[in-house]
């Protein structure tokens, strides 16, 4: 009997050796002013105390992919251990003249576009080398875009286990509903990562999906 | 003066590889021209589509491609058995002239300039 519990505990280790990892790499995908940064803050914040980086009302705030590795979030007795990735929001299109509304330089928009398109290249290229996606939607503004659509493909083609975040719940024009209706083939949690609303319905989704 | 549309046949389609026809999209949409897809991309040939369009970005004549595609469904024996996605219907153009105005699951209205 103790024969076989070793035999049965040392299987047990060797495929989780092979099979598992530790830490899972999840990426925060989404279009640009999503809220994938703040949504990144909210977990650190929950479970480490500390922040990825500055969220802006600017778009491509976020130029390079940002990782926190050993993020530890416990839900029910469970813990999941995961390496957070907060990517730059991806687009088809980057026009400099769009920052320059928010009052920057010619020469400084331009260096913003210029590398917000290195930031798309890169986030799109950390798609192989992750364990899990959360995406992240504005619940305010209507899902079928074609980087909403294009994301989604892609992660259904690598096959890899996605929770759409329907975010900014706290605004009075959020329709979470119309979200889950355009994938409805997803497991779709709506909350508020700036004011932290339904933010606990996410982790536990994480550690069911992830762990 | 008008503005050139290229239909691209799902024959045609079928006997390029994904470079040749990312190539040929961009080479076509940076002549201001919008180019109709019958059978659309893979989702893989999209990403590849954006990381090349974001390469070619001179922030002075071409700053980027609006695409207009249906979501993938699976819905052949082919897809189902091999997990391969059918791309749909397509339009892909320069961001400067073509516009999105509304998309649902079944129907897309857009803009050209």
């Amino acid at each position: 009997m103790g024969l076989l519990t070793g035999l049965r505990k040392r299987l047990r280790f060797i495929y989780r050796l092979l099979l598992r990892k530790d830490k899972l790499k999840i990426g925060i995908y989404g279009p640009p002013n999503a809220g994938k940064t703040t949504l990144a803050n909210r977990i650190l914040r929950d479970w480490t105390g500390d922040i990825m980086g500055s969220p802006s009302e600017i778009p491509h705030e976020t130029r390079r992919v940002k990782l926190r590795e050993g993020v530890k979030i416990q839900v029910d007795g469970k813990t999941v251990t995961i390496d957070v990735v907060d990517t730059p929001g991806l687009a088809t299109k980057i026009d400099f003249h769009d920052f320059l509304k928010y009052g920057m330089s010619e020469e400084e928009a331009k260096r913003r576009a210029k590398e917000a398109t290195e930031g798309v290249i890169e986030a799109i290229k950390w798609l192989d080398d992750l364990d899990g996606i959360l995406l992240v939607m504005d619940a305010t503004e209507d899902p079928f875009t074609q980087v909403n659509v294009t994301i989604v493909g892609n992660i259904e083609a690598r096959k890899l286990p996605l929770i759409i975040v329907a975010n900014k719940i706290d605004l009075p024009n959020a329709s979470p509903a119309r979200i889950k209706s355009a994938f409805p083939q997803h497991q779709i949690v709506p909350v508020s990562a700036l004011k932290g609303i339904n933010i606990d319905s996410l982790y536990k989704a994480i550690a069911e999906k992830f762990g | 003066m008008g503005v050139q549309m290229n239909l691209i046949s799902k024959e045609r389609l079928s006997k390029m590889g994904s470079m040749e026809k990312i190539r040929m999209i961009l080479d076509s949409v940076k002549e201001g021209k919008i180019v109709v897809l019958e059978t659309g991309l893979t989702p893989e040939e999209e990403a590849k589509l954006i990381e090349q369009t974001m390469l070619e970005i001179d922030h002075e004549n071409f700053i980027g491609i609006e695409v207009e595609s249906y979501p993938y469904k699976e819905k052949s024996v082919f897809s189902r058995l091999f997990g391969k996605k059918q791309g749909r219907l397509t339009v892909i153009g320069p961001a400067n002239r073509l516009k999105t105005l509304e998309k649902q699951e079944d129907l897309i209205k857009a803009l050209i300039t």
